[in-house]
C-alpha cells in the first residue's frame, strides 16, 4: 500500500487499529432530524470506549438530517473518531471536494463514499438528485487528492491537501451476485483502503463470497469490515428478508427470534398487556443482541474479515452489550499522531 | 423517437383561458407515433374543448389542424393563415414544437397540449420506455448497447449500487435494473472488460449541464459563415 505518513494514509485512529492487526469495529449514528447538537452528544455518550469509530450517515434513505460533517465535529468534542459518509446524491463533484476540504481542516480523516439512497425513498422524493460522480469515481477522487496533491479536474492544490483514510461499501448480496467481487475489487483498485459490508446474517453466503474476495487477492489490498446488526423483533427479521435488496436472512435465524418470543405466543393478541408486550421485546432484543454477537464470533474466524461494522441506528444502547458479549472490549489504545 | 402524452384537460382550459378562437396544432411524426398529438388526437382534443366550452356556458370556437413536423419552418409557414385568425394555438407537438411555433409567430400566444417526457421506443402495443437521455457523449459502445446514463436511476459508470435486487432496480419493481441487462449481455456475449475497467467521470459538458447545446455543420451551411 502506498502510504506517506509514517507508514500510515493518515493514521486516524481507524487505520492505527487495522495497521496493529487488531480486529476493528465501528459504529454507526444516524444524525437528528433537527438542528439539535445534543442529540450527537448524547448517542455518542452511547458508543464512546465501545468501537474504534463511528459512522456518522449522509442524509440516510434520503430523509434530511443534520449534515455528516457537522454532526461530525460534535462528536470528535465529545472524544470520539467519526467516519464521515459522503454520498454522490446530493453534491457535485465541486460540493463533494470543498466539503471534503473543510472536513479535513476540521480533523476528520476517515471517509465512506456512497452512491446514496435513490431521493424517491426518502421525505423530499420531487427533489432532483446529482450523480454527477459515482461512489468508484469518488473513490479515485479522494485518493487522488491524497496521494497526488490534486483536485479532480487535475488542478494542483494551492497548499495543504485533504487526506483521507478511504473507506467504501460492498454489497456482496445484492444481484448480479457474481459480479460483486469484482464490483469490489474496482472500488479497492479505485484506492479504498476499507470496505464496510451490507448488513450480513447469512453466514454461508458470506463466506462464499469471501472465498472469491480471497481468491482476487482483495483482502490484502484492504481492510473488509462485516457489517452486523441487531434485530430488535422477527418481524424486522421478516421486513428486512423480504423487502431490503441485498440482504439474505435465513429461516434459522427467523426462528431464533421466534423463539425467543415463545412465551407469549400461544396468548392471542388481544389478551396480551402492556407488560407482555414490552417483556416480550425485551426478549426479542436480547436474542437479537445474542444472534449478532454470534455473526461476530462466527465472522471473526472468517480469513480476511478485518473488523465488523456495527449498525444499530436508533438503538445505540445495544453496542456495548454486542461488543462486550463478543470479547471485544476493551478497544486497542493508539498513539495520537499529528496527521498531516 | 419523442415520446409524450397528453396534458390533463382540466389544465389545458386552464393555458386556454378566456381566448375564443383555439387552434389546435397537431404533429405528424414522433407524437402521431405514441398517439399523443397526431391529427386523431388533434381532432379528439378539439371536440372536448368545443364540448367543455359548451359545458362551461362558453361558446369557443375550436379548430384543428395537423403539419408534418412542427418542428421544421417550412411547414410553419403553410399554416401561418390560420395561426394569424386564431387568439391562442394549443399545440400538440412535443417541447420543440411549442416553441418553433411560439418562434415563428412572435405575436402569437401558444400553449403546450403534451408534457414531453423522453426519448424512447414503444416495447409493446401500449408501452413506451426511455432509451436515450441526449447526454451528448455515448457510451452505449463499452456498456454493450444499454444505457446506464437513461436507464440507471442513479445514471452509475461502474457498475450496479447494491439496490439490483431479482432484475429490478430498488426505487420500484417496475423498473429493470439496467446494469443487471448489461452484465446479463456482456457476459452472455463473453465481454466483461469493458464492465471491469474503471470508468472516469463522465463529462457532462456535452449534456445540458454545458448550458443549451448547438451544433454548426459548416459543410451544410448554404451561406458562408463569417470568419
Amino acid at each position: 500500500m502506498n502510504t506517506n505518513n509514517n507508514g500510515f494514509f493518515v493514521g486516524s485512529r481507524l487505520e492505527q487499529v487495522f495497521h496493529a492487526g487488531k480486529f476493528a469495529v465501528t459504529g454507526e449514528l444516524g444524525p437528528p432530524q433537527s438542528a439539535d447538537g445534543d442529540v450527537i452528544r448524547e448517542k455518542s455518550q452511547l458508543l464512546k470506549g465501545y468501537v474504534d469509530a463511528v459512522n456518522i450517515t449522509d442524509n440516510q434513505t434520503a430523509i434530511v438530517r443534520m449534515s455528516s460533517i457537522g454532526s461530525a465535529a460534535i462528536m470528535m468534542e465529545e472524544d470520539l473518531e467519526p467516519v464521515i459518509q459522503m454520498t454522490c446524491r446530493d453534491r457535485n463533484r465541486l460540493a463533494i471536494q470543498s466539503d471534503l476540504l473543510g472536513a479535513h481542516a476540521l480533523g476528520m480523516h476517515n471517509l465512506l463514499c456512497l452512491s446514496g439512497d435513490h431521493q424517491s425513498f426518502g421525505n423530499h422524493p420531487t427533489s432532483k438528485n446529482v450523480f454527477d460522480l459515482d461512489s468508484i469515481q469518488m473513490v479515485k477522487m479522494v485518493a487522488d487528492m491524497r496521494d497526488q496533491g490534486i483536485f479532480q479536474s487535475g488542478d494542483k492544490f494551492k497548499g495543504e491537501s485533504a487526506k483521507f483514510f478511504i473507506g467504501a461499501a460492498a454489497a456482496p448480496f445484492a444481484d448480479p451476485v457474481e459480479f460483486r467481487p469484482y464490483r469490489l475489487a474496482k472500488k479497492i483498485n479505485a484506492g479504498a483502503n476499507f470496505i464496510q459490508t451490507q448488513l450480513v446474517y447469512d453466514l454461508e453466503e458470506f463466506k462464499k463470497y469471501m472465498d472469491k474476495v480471497r481468491e482476487l487477492g482483495l483482502h490484502e489490498k484492504a481492510y473488509l469490515m462485516a457489517g452486523v446488526g441487531p434485530l430488535k423483533s422477527p418481524g424486522m427479521a421478516r421486513y428486512m428478508k423480504n423487502n431490503v435488496p441485498g440482504i439474505l436472512v435465513p429461516d434459522e435465524i427467523i426462528q431464533r427470534m421466534n423463539a425467543a418470543g415463545k412465551p407469549w405466543a400461544d396468548k392471542d393478541k388481544s389478551e396480551l398487556t402492556k407488560e407482555d408486550k414490552a417483556a416480550r421485546s425485551r426478549a426479542w432484543k436480547e436474542e437479537g443482541i445474542q444472534i449478532c454477537i454470534d455473526l461476530i464470533q462466527e465472522l471473526r474466524q472468517v480469513e480476511g474479515v478485518a473488523g465488523v461494522h456495527i449498525m444499530a441506528i436508533e438503538w445505540e444502547e445495544a453496542v456495548k452489550p454486542i461488543v462486550e458479549g463478543a470479547d471485544l472490549y476493551p478497544r486497542p489504545r493508539v498513539k495520537q499522531l499529528d496527521i498531516s | 423517437m419523442i415520446i409524450a402524452e397528453q396534458k390533463p384537460l382540466d389544465e389545458i382550459k386552464k393555458l386556454l383561458g378566456e381566448a375564443e378562437e383555439v387552434l389546435v396544432v397537431g404533429c405528424g411524426t414522433c407524437v402521431t407515433v405514441c398517439f399523443a398529438g397526431g391529427d386523431r388526437e388533434a381532432q379528439i382534443m378539439a371536440s372536448a374543448l368545443r364540448m367543455a366550452s359548451k359545458l362551461d356556458g362558453g361558446s369557443k370556437q375550436v379548430t384543428d389542424l395537423t403539419v408534418q413536423r412542427q418542428c421544421e419552418w417550412e411547414y410553419l409557414d403553410e399554416i401561418k393563415e390560420e395561426i394569424a385568425g386564431a387568439d391562442v394555438v394549443l399545440s400538440l407537438g412535443c417541447g420543440i414544437g411549442v416553441q418553433a411555433i411560439a418562434e415563428h409567430y412572435p405575436q402569437k400566444w401558444v400553449v403546450p397540449g403534451l408534457n414531453t417526457t423522453f426519448l424512447g421506443l414503444p416495447t409493446e402495443q401500449g408501452i413506451w420506455e426511455e432509451r436515450c437521455a441526449a447526454c451528448g457523449d455515448c457510451v452505449l459502445g463499452i456498456t454493450g448497447g444499454i444505457c446506464p446514463i437513461a436507464r440507471c436511476s442513479k445514471s452509475l459508470l461502474n457498475g450496479p449500487c447494491g439496490g439490483s435486487e431479482d432484475g429490478h432496480c430498488e426505487i420500484d419493481p417496475d423498473v429493470p435494473c439496467a446494469w443487471q441487462a448489461i452484465f446479463d449481455r456482456l457476459s452472455a456475449m463473453d465481454r466483461m472488460d469493458s464492465l471491469l475497467e474503471y470508468q472516469t467521470p463522465k463529462n457532462w459538458r456535452t449534456s445540458r449541464d454545458g448550458g443549451p447545446r448547438k451544433i454548426v455543420r459548416k459543410d451544410l451551411r448554404l451561406i458562408e459563415d463569417e470568419a
